[in-house]
């Protein structure tokens, strides 16, 4: 899932303070927080996605960095000047709308020449800059056409090149691929995410897709009820969820709920009652400290017998890091397969296999008995 | 699912496609010939025959195994050659024009901040543009006549509080007429407006601001353009009305006032000339259809079938 293949973020801009600054931001609706108390830097050069169901404060968030919206308190700093009382047409911000809101009465041209226009610069900078955008995103020969005679993907191209074309500081991007079908969706991840990387432009995007943010951005924040629980890269968000809520809404994931018993620098162990489980990291907790043991499905194995010494590897003791159960449904995905396993405690695990050999030597079905373990390595010791 | 909704779809069509959708065009197609093109038919007729005493000639005769086509252009000809006409088609299409241009400046901010006002409040304010439709039309121009007569509740006002000397002459006026013009025909051109402005997606508005157009640049090349197609609705229905009004001119106004619908009326009951009449009628129908003809064609060529 994480294949983001970005250039790093530079460091930050000359003077070393991030590009764009969000302090103790506040935002509420008559009693409600919206957002509630972020700060968040982000260098110049990043594409950072803001990450959350419907309702979590990123759109809003994402509107008070246009303008749309002004913060109940706190600043925001872009380039060192805050821009908080900036009007939207005072700001060297574009964004890119949520199903475009590509304006329906002019033409491609003339949607992109816009903003160009009420900058009143000289008619040939216009015509050459909307040349050089209608090249950038590929749409040369559909210059002419009104919005309602493109695809949805030429659409999408057009919202970019008109967001792109007054070569803004900061680009905003509102759940910039929810209206494409699937399929188009994937191949638009990427050439976006080219287009905004030739042009260089430090990026804020908003999704409620996982996937979408992992693919496009450098960093991802995840937002929950106005709050931003983690800040991190795509693999670090996937592979150190910080909370249980984080755990569970990037991917899918099995958690166990337990104490800890051996709490020591280089290894803890943790009694759940499916199993007990041996970590082979320190943790910041105490002895009796309730805990949940995060396993990953596609982290687990699974068979009919059980694993030999070697598949389970730098184990203290065995009989850690492994439960039985019945296999209870599967779902064939083509390249994997997902178990559900009920343990023998009545918990319910979720684990993937990914079908590498086109016949299994064996082929686990409904009603099987199996061994599921992991290793003391891939588990994340949740304490929120 | 996507077969079942297309063989739903399919059946739908097999039950209304054949003679279903041309019902749909068809009985509204009926009942504009019965109600308009026949009697239209009728007064076309009258305009090409000759009057005798108290009837008029037929135009169509048959006697004696020779059908007779007696067709009297007369009357269109004099009413080219009689300048009272020319100035009062004239003058009618101006007052006309004026009231729908006074029209369009009250309602579209009107229609403007209904459509932008909370959204439980909207019933209630459609409410207040249609409460004048609740009495009687005639009964409200008369009041008019009452408010702006020399002895007026207005001139009388200005009178008690000092403004002025001696009355202002209001009534039987160009003024009084466009005054009551637009009092009548405005909510006509706020509805049309209000349902066009309401439907506006607001995000436009945003993406012009964050493009860099102040909310006034915004309005102008954004709203406007969108709203076009509510202003040509609203304008027809206040202009075309207008030209051939004949009961306002009548309480309201006087000898400077030369509208169409007056010189109709004395055409067929004071002078009792039916033809020229008819023959008023018939240019007034042409000299508002076949302009408006050729802009719908000018519209649905240049819109190429787009959305509005």
């Amino acid at each position: 899932m994480a294949t983001h293949s970005h250039v790093q973020p530079q460091a930050g801009t000359a003077n070393g303070a991030p590009f764009l600054q969000i302090k103790r931001v506040v935002k509420k609706f008559d009693d409600v927080f919206a957002v509630d108390e972020v700060t968040l830097d982000i260098q110049q050069g990043e594409i950072f996605a803001l990450l959350g169901s419907s309702g979590c404060g990123k759109s809003t968030l994402l509107r008070m960095l246009a303008g749309f919206e002004t913060p109940t308190s706190g600043q925001i700093l872009l380039a060192g000047q805050d821009i908080v009382t900036l009007a939207p047409y005072e700001r060297p911000i574009n964004m890119m709308f949520q199903s475009y809101a590509l304006f329906p009465h002019l033409t491609v041209w003339d949607n992109i020449a816009f903003g160009l226009r009420r900058d009143g610069l000289p008619k040939q900078e216009i015509e050459a800059r909307v040349a050089q955008m209608l090249d950038l995103v590929q749409l040369k020969a559909y210059a002419k056409r009104k919005p309602h005679q493109l695809s949805g993907g030429q659409q999408q191209r057009v919202a970019l090149a008109r967001s792109l074309a007054k070569r803004p500081k900061l680009l905003l991007l509102d759940e910039p691929l929810g209206a494409l079908d699937a399929k188009l969706r994937e191949r638009t991840q990427l050439e976006l995410v080219g287009i905004i990387e030739q042009v260089g432009v430090t990026c804020v995007m908003v999704t409620h897709d996982q996937e979408e943010a992992m693919t496009m951005a450098t960093r991802i924040g995840v937002m929950s009820e106005g709050k931003i629980l983690q800040i991190g890269r795509p693999d670090e968000i996937y592979e150190t969820p910080n909370c249980r809520f984080v755990a569970d809404f990037i991917g899918s994931v099995n958690l166990f709920k337990g104490n800890v018993e051996v709490d020591e620098p280089d290894h803890v162990v943790i009694a759940s009652p499916e199993c007990k489980h041996y970590i082979n990291h320190g943790i910041t907790g105490t002895a009796g400290m309730a805990v949940h043991v995060a396993v990953r499905p596609e982290k687990m194995s699974i068979r009919q017998t059980p694993p030999l010494e070697d598949e389970r590897e730098s184990l203290a003791e065995v009989g850690f890091n492994m439960a039985q159960g019945v296999i209870q449904d599967l779902a064939y995905l083509g390249s994997l397969t997902t178990y559900h396993v009920q343990l023998d405690n009545g918990t319910m695990v979720k684990v993937t296999h990914t079908n590498a050999a086109r016949h299994a030597a064996i082929r686990l079905t409904w009603g099987d008995r199996v061994y599921v373990w992991w290793c003391g390595g891939d588990v994340v010791v949740l304490t929120r | 699912m996507a077969f079942t909704s297309l063989k739903g779809l399919s059946l739908y069509d097999k039950v209304t496609g054949s003679w279903g959708r041309s019902a749909v065009i068809g009985v509204p197609m009926v009942f504009l010939l019965a109600v308009f093109l026949l009697p239209f038919m009728v007064v076309f007729k009258i305009s090409v025959s000759e009057m005798e005493t108290v009837t008029f000639s037929e135009v169509l005769t048959w006697a004696e195994g020779v059908i007779l086509l007696k067709v009297n252009l007369g009357n269109y000809i004099s009413l080219t050659q009689d300048s009272l006409y020319i100035q009062t088609y004239l003058s009618s299409l101006q007052f006309a024009a004026i009231t729908t241009a006074i029209c369009l400046l009250i309602a579209y901010p009107f229609a403007y901040f209904m459509a932008r006002s909370p959204a439980d409040k909207r019933p209630a304010l459609l409410m207040l543009v249609m409460l004048p439709f609740w009495t009687s039309f005639l009964l409200r121009v008369y009041a008019w006549k009452m408010l702006l007569a020399d002895s007026g509740v207005f001139n009388n006002m200005a009178m008690a509080l000092g403004l002025i000397s001696e009355p202002i002459k209001m009534m039987n006026t160009p003024f009084s007429l466009v005054l009551g013009m637009v009092y009548t025909y405005v909510p006509f051109m706020i509805l049309p407006l209000y349902a066009n402005l309401v439907k506006m997606d607001l995000r436009l508005l945003e993406a012009a601001l964050d493009l860099g157009a102040t909310p006034w640049q915004a309005f102008w090349r954004i709203t406007v353009p969108l709203s076009k197609n509510g202003i040509i609705a609203g304008s027809m229905l206040v202009f075309i009305p207008c030209v051939g009004e004949f009961v306002i001119p009548e309480l309201l106004g006087g000898p400077q006032t030369l509208m169409i619908g007056r010189v109709l009326w004395d055409e067929f009951f004071s002078n009792n000339d039916w033809p020229m009449a008819a023959t008023v009628a018939v240019v007034m129908v042409l000299l508002i259809i076949v302009p408006l003809a050729l802009f719908n064609k000018h519209q649905a060529e240049t819109a190429g079938g787009g959305r509005a």
